[in-house]
């Protein structure tokens, strides 16, 4: 039964979607006019019915029905709770359900409470929201549908895998869609602001919080992405630019960009073209990863099979979304006005080099990410690695991040250097005296060199803004600015000190000996046998001493799930202030030694401190614009009001 | 600025059409890159050579176990790896059963199984097999060059690997077996 | 003052556009050019051995590990062994701790490089048909989940 009501809450949810891509694009022309009343209802009306669908989904899981083919193909009435929740969305169908119920509830709330654009620029957004939506919708009902039963139901469900029970895994993904989400929202407002020419501050108001929400959602999507990869793969590394990461990257990228170029849309009323089509570039990028990460088209040497037909669906949403998109901007751009000019010594001017230079390091990802197909075409089989990604994105990341330190402090419109240049003697003489104590002290690494010198500059400049404010009256969006910068230069500090100063061991062991790595003596106490509910271990029991201070127990282990049968060693870390401590068990050698991989890395834990910051400074900017935006809608209101009474 | 007008128009209305084509291009690549899947298998080193010899144990009740013997009757078949605790192995099942309807006569291996296991796997998702061997140790399934469940190889009549099929069957491999099958037979 | 007077609203944007095309056609360019230098390509033995690769140039090597061919050396985390397709064989020495599905007579791919006296060093080795038995649900996780499952299934 709930099955079926979910079902038909998804049709009816669909239904709603067209009617409002009908009666928006009607309500556009000359004699529509009279569909402009329903748009907004019916938008809200669709994200409640596609929450409901999605609200069905969850109970179905929730109870592990198991006459319910997605339940039993992906549930089992033994799993615990939390794991039965959040497997309504660890699948394909479950997935695009949740990403079309938060869609539509992001285009109910946009309906609700949208009041500073134009009338049809605000029904071009909601029809261009409700074409997108309706992609998916089909998708759903005649591809995936995620509530069709089974003939028979089954005694019992096969989703017992102990790989997908992982707090980690269920609540990674649903971030990183929040981010598409908000970001698809911003591609509708470009649609309808494309549509109807409204290209001004207006505009860039209106889309601004969606683009900081999904920006705030992919930065901690991609921080965690990151920390778990370093944490589970037990190769010590955080970041391997493989097509799955590099997937979540690009749209974090377009999207970053998207936000500066907003500011200095709705602050300034310039860069209107480029701002309209960095909304549309930011969920395009968003859809081009989900393909290229569930086509299995870039990952085929990880992938289970290529399914062609499912990649094509998304495929061809890409061609019409984007495609269409792409060819409204390039015939409507030029009718965009000119906007205001600058100087190119202004904050204009900054942000517009901080684009440039995401712009051209996405181009450098993207680029590097597809080279193997464009090889492939022609026969040869390559993989793109760090060697190319890390000195490419570094010749952009570095002007860019000089570029940082001096933007925040210009004035708009027109400014000189000479006027801000005594205060960034400070940073300034700061990078000068790390290089020089770094390029004596430490190994000469250039990247890394430069890196940490960067990092201590930018530290301290990322704070300048704030200077000679009076703190309680700056604005929310100004600290947010100023904890994000901070963010980038703690992360950065962390990445340099990671290749710089990081230690490694590797080495096979008996129990009882001793070995260094950096300051720490570790010796292999043990290694006993342990057991979990769904596997066995050997777990290394390393003691674990910095410097003279008290021994640590570090228990790393190789553990071996019986079902399925499949080994996975489980590193063990110990994190002081300065650092992390990495350690790996490997297999026995044939003597009776065990290997052992050992890691001192010093400040690596800063990486993810910073992006955890960074998305600090995005929640500061949101709460900040939300709240001004509230303020101005009471305000309105309380006028409108006392107007009616007194017109009364 | 009069001079200047034709030229700036004409490379701004290049530049605004610069976005669509390289989309166009990344569209024709993946495109490209869809229907002509990359051949990155590493082939298998054990096509042409012969069966080690061995002879398993029945893996559940009512089917007898398998030894090498049987694989040098002349018949072409198929040997599938599986196992009961594989996911992939129930997802398979219909293609088994297919191929078993179309007269193909299909041996199992089961990898480190319980009967009691196996016998509900079968129950549960149909049983194509004609004889299942257990394996313990998988020792038979290292000596034919199987790392993982499943896999399914097409023999010949003189017990000699033909082909390895690695992962799942899914429909569209199921003509490609049946036809790796008649030419082992020939 | 002077500098409105340059910066007709035309020229400003006939500017940054050129800015903007300038930078992206760089970077293109610059990814080309660093794209024939840094990536790295996929041999198999017969490859090697027809058409070496210069020392020191990153390649990725596929092919399977031949029967009895795997030897640990005395200090226990150093291994040789080597990587066959049939037609050519390359001795392959990679230091770490090799996957769990790493066995003789599997296939398996090795990022690394050949040495001067034509060793390949191994600097990563990822044992092949590993992520074949990931089940069907992981296909639909999302970036850094494919990859731990694919580090799960190592």
């Amino acid at each position: 039964m709930i099955a079926e009501f979910g079902l038909a809450a998804l049709w009816f949810a669909a239904a709603l979607a067209a009617l409002q891509l009908i009666a928006g694009s009607l309500a556009l022309t000359s004699r529509g006019a009279g569909f402009a009343g329903i748009v907004r209802p019916v938008a809200v009306v669709q994200g409640l019915l596609a929450l409901t669908s999605f609200a069905a989904l969850i109970t179905l899981f929730m109870r592990t029905d198991l006459s319910v083919k997605l339940v039993a193909m992906n549930s089992h009435s033994a799993k615990p709770l939390i794991y039965k929740f959040a497997g309504t969305w660890g699948n394909h169908e479950g997935s695009m359900l949740l990403w079309v119920a938060v869609m539509g509830l992001a285009g109910g709330f946009v309906a609700l409470v949208e009041r500073r654009l134009r009338e049809e620029t605000l029904l071009a957004t909601l029809a261009g929201q409700a074409f997108v939506s309706l992609g998916f919708y089909v998708f759903l009902l005649l591809a995936s549908n995620p509530f069709e039963r089974l003939p028979q139901p089954v005694a019992e469900g096969q989703g017992l895998n102990p790989l997908l029970q992982d707090l980690g895994l269920a609540f990674h993904p649903p971030t990183l869609y929040l981010g598409y989400v908000g970001l698809s929202i911003a591609f509708s407002f470009a649609i309808g602001a494309l549509v109807t020419r409204e290209v001004g501050p207006a505009f860039a108001r209106a889309m601004r919080p969606w683009v900081l929400g999904a920006w705030i959602f992919l930065t901690l999507g991609i921080t965690a992405g990151s920390f778990w990869a370093y944490y589970e793969l037990g190769w010590g590394g955080w970041w391997f630019w493989d097509p799955v990461e590099n997937a979540s990257l690009m749209p974090w990228l377009a999207a970053t960009a998207l936000l500066h170029s907003c500011s200095v849309l709705a602050s300034r009323n310039a860069l209107r073209a480029w701002t309209v089509m960095l909304g549309v570039v930011a969920f395009s990028m968003s859809m081009v990863g989900t393909f290229l990460v569930r086509s299995g088209i870039l990952t085929s040497v990880h992938a289970f099979a290529v399914d062609p037909r499912r990649g094509s669906f998304i495929l061809a949403l890409l061609a019409i979304y984007i495609g269409g998109a792409l060819t409204l901007f390039a015939l409507r751009a030029s009718t965009v006005t000119e906007g205001e000019r600058f100087s190119p010594t202004s904050r204009e001017a900054g942000l517009v080099f901080n684009n440039v230079m995401l712009s051209a390091i996405l181009g450098i990802v993207l680029i590097g990410t597809l080279y193997p197909l464009v090889t492939e075409a022609f026969g040869e089989k390559v993989s793109v690695g760090p060697p190319y990604f890390n000195p490419m994105a570094a010749l952009f990341v570095i002007p860019m991040l000089l570029v940082m330190t001096a933007g925040p402090l210009l004035r708009w419109r027109r400014d000189s250097l000479r006027r801000i240049a005594p205060a960034l003697a400070i940073p300034a003489l700061i990078v000068g005296a790390a290089l020089l104590a770094l390029t004596v002290y430490a190994p000469l690494k250039l990247l890394p060199l430069l890196g940490m010198a960067l990092a201590a500059g930018l530290a301290v400049a990322s704070f300048l803004p704030l200077r000679g404010r009076n703190l309680r009256r700056t604005p929310l969006p100004v600290f947010g600015m100023v904890v994000a910068h901070f963010g980038i230069a703690v992360a950065l500090f962390g990445v340099a000190c990671d290749s710089m100063f990081s230690v490694e061991r590797l080495l096979a062991a008996r129990v009882g000996e001793t070995t260094q790595v950096g300051p720490w003596t570790i010796r292999l106490a043990a290694v006993e046998p342990v057991a979990g509910p769904n596997w066995t271990a050997l777990e290394a029991q390393l003691r674990a001493q910095y410097k003279d201070n008290a021994p640590i127990l570090a228990a790393p282990q190789s553990r071996t799930f019986w079902a399925p049968p499949q080994t996975t060693s489980e590193s063990a870390l110990v994190t002081r202030w300065n650092g992390q401590l990495y350690t790996v068990l490997g297999e026995a050698a044939d003597d009776g030694r065990w290997q052992l991989r050992l890691w001192w890395k010093p400040f690596v834990p800063m990486i993810w401190y910073g992006g955890v910051l960074i998305a600090l400074g995005g929640v500061l900017a949101l709460i900040g614009r939300v709240w001004a935006d509230l303020k101005r809608i009471i305000a309105r209101d309380k006028i409108a009001y006392r107007r009616a009474r007194q017109g009364r | 600025m009069n001079v200047a007008e034709p030229a700036s128009a004409l490379r701004r209305g290049w530049a605004l059409w610069l976005p669509l084509a390289l989309f166009a291009g990344f569209f024709a690549l993946v495109m490209v890159g869809l229907y002509k899947p990359a051949d990155r298998e590493v082939a298998s080193a054990f096509i042409g050579k012969p069966l080690p010899q061995f002879d398993l144990r029945p893996a559940t009740q009512g089917r007898p176990g398998l030894a090498f013997a049987k694989f040098t009757d002349g018949k072409p078949r198929l040997l599938n790896v599986f196992a009961s605790w594989c996911v992939p192995c129930a997802a398979e099942a219909p293609q088994l059963a297919q191929l078993a309807a179309s007269g193909t006569e299909i041996d199992g291996i089961a990898i480190r199984d319980r009967p009691e296991d196996v016998a509900a796997f079968l129950q549960r998702n149909g049983n194509p097999f004609a004889a299942i061997g257990a394996d313990d140790v998988s020792a038979v399934q290292l000596a034919i060059g199987s790392s993982g469940v499943p896999e399914t190889f097409v023999i010949d009549g003189k017990g000699v690997i033909r082909h390895q099929h690695i992962g799942d069957i899914r429909a569209e491999d199921v003509p490609v077996l049946l036809a790796k099958l008649r030419a082992a037979g020939s | 003052m002077t500098d409105r007077a340059r910066l007709k609203p035309k020229h400003q944007r006939l500017v940054l556009v050129a800015i903007a095309l300038g930078a992206l056609i760089g970077a293109a360019l610059l990814a080309a050019w660093g794209l024939r230098n840094q990536a790295s390509y996929f041999y198999v033995p017969s490859d090697i051995a027809a058409h070496p690769p210069e020392a020191g140039r990153a390649v990725r090597l596929g092919g399977m590990v031949e029967r009895g061919s795997i030897k640990t050396a005395a200090d226990g985390v150093t291994i040789d062994f080597i990587v066959g397709d049939g037609k050519a064989r390359v001795p392959v020495r990679y230091r770490g701790i090799v996957p769990s599905l790493f066995v003789e007579g599997s296939g398996v791919v090795a990022d690394g490089a050949i040495e001067p006296d034509g060793t390949f060093r191994a600097e990563t080795l990822l044992a092949k048909h590993d992520e074949k038995y990931v089940p069907r649900e992981l296909k639909d996780m999302t970036a850094a989940q494919a990859r731990a499952a694919v580090a799960q299934t190592r």
